[in-house]
């Protein structure tokens, strides 16, 4: 073998190993990304019925679900993050979510009334710690007509608004006051949320 | 002879007129629609909204709701009324807060919450529309 015949060999393997290696890449990184943008929707969230048979139905109920002009928010769009990050984040939590539906921990809806407090406490701890972002996707302070709210509402929201408006860090966050506002609230829930400083 | 005959025919003229007459005053809510029209749909009303409340009609009345109360819930495990109109709330929210009577229960003795007996609120409180009465009504 001649030393350009050896350094050609070299050459061929080291661009085989790198054209497979992107085409891997572009297979596991698109898998990943496609499995999350899978487990991302509304569809695969109901495909359980501890999920289609108690929160979704409550959902249906709300403005979140029907309303005058028909804009929907979906189970992701609260629950999950939209950044990459806490997106991942929080697909990685959900394994305790799947190892429970194994265990069954609320396949009845007496199991589900009877540990909604705690789901319901966890996901308000979740919303405060980061100011309701998932709200804040689509809900802005600075874009609320204060005129068109009902005057209960507008007074309450004010100081808030001018508050963003000047650029301040906010001093309450959505889930203060909004909760229960997409599904039903678990009994007790008003002293266990104090107690907890929700 | 004809006493009786004029009776038997005045007796059966009843028994015809009678019940048409009946059914001439006894008029159904959804008006002289054959059942297989459908009765004319009411126009559609959205709960209002009052500054202010609305006045009593008479003295114990208990108050009609001056807002609408779509998203309120009352079941066995939430009452989302109570959110505003609690003691602890009330004030904050610019709610009334629910009355005395409202605390007591069947014995007279006075609690710290809502009594059970006047849990569900809308038995007695009920949301208005700014529609004409379907029935005429001079209470």
């Amino acid at each position: 073998m001649t030393p350009i015949h050896k350094k050609r060999v070299m050459m061929g393997f080291a661009s085989m190993t790198l054209l497979f290696g992107i085409v891997l890449g572009i297979i596991l990184w698109g898998g990943f990304n496609w499995s999350l943008a899978m487990t991302n929707t509304e569809k695969f969230c109901i495909s359980c019925h501890e999920m289609k048979d108690n929160v979704y139905q409550e959902l249906q109920e709300t403005v979140h679900f029907t309303n005058r002009t028909g804009v929907r928010a979906t189970c992701p769009d609260c629950h999950v993050p939209k950044e990459w990050i806490y997106k991942v984040k929080r697909k990685i939590q959900a394994s305790a979510e799947l190892y429970h539906k194994m265990l069954g921990t609320i396949d009845t809806k007496e199991k589900f009334e009877d540990y909604r407090l705690t789901m319901a406490l966890s996901e308000w701890k979740r919303m405060k710690a980061n100011d309701s972002r998932e709200c804040r996707n689509c809900h802005n302070y600075v874009s609320m007509d204060l005129e068109k709210q009902q005057s209960r509402g507008a007074d309450q929201h004010d100081p808030h608004v001018w508050d963003a408006m000047d650029g301040k860090d906010p001093t309450q966050t959505c889930i203060d006051c909004h909760k229960g506002i997409a599904h039903h609230l678990p009994k007790g829930w008003e002293e266990a949320a104090k107690k907890a400083g929700l | 002879m004809k006493k009786v005959i004029l009776a038997t025919v005045a007796g059966a003229v009843m028994m015809i007129q009678a019940p048409l007459a009946m059914s001439e005053e006894v008029a159904s809510l959804r008006g002289d629609n054959n059942l297989d029209v459908e009765a004319q749909m009411f126009e559609k009303k959205k709960q209002v909204q009052v500054q202010g409340g609305i006045k009593r009609s008479w003295d114990l009345q208990p108050p009609s709701i001056p807002h609408d109360i779509e998203k309120d819930r009352v079941s066995l495990q939430e009452n989302t009324c109570m959110r505003c109109h609690n003691k602890e709330n009330h004030e904050k929210e610019k709610a009334p807060e629910i009355g005395e009577t409202h605390y007591k229960d069947r014995d007279g003795k006075t609690l710290t919450k809502l009594s059970s007996r006047r849990y569900f609120c809308r038995q007695c409180h009920t949301p208005q529309a700014d529609a004409p009465a379907l029935v005429e009504n001079t209470f």
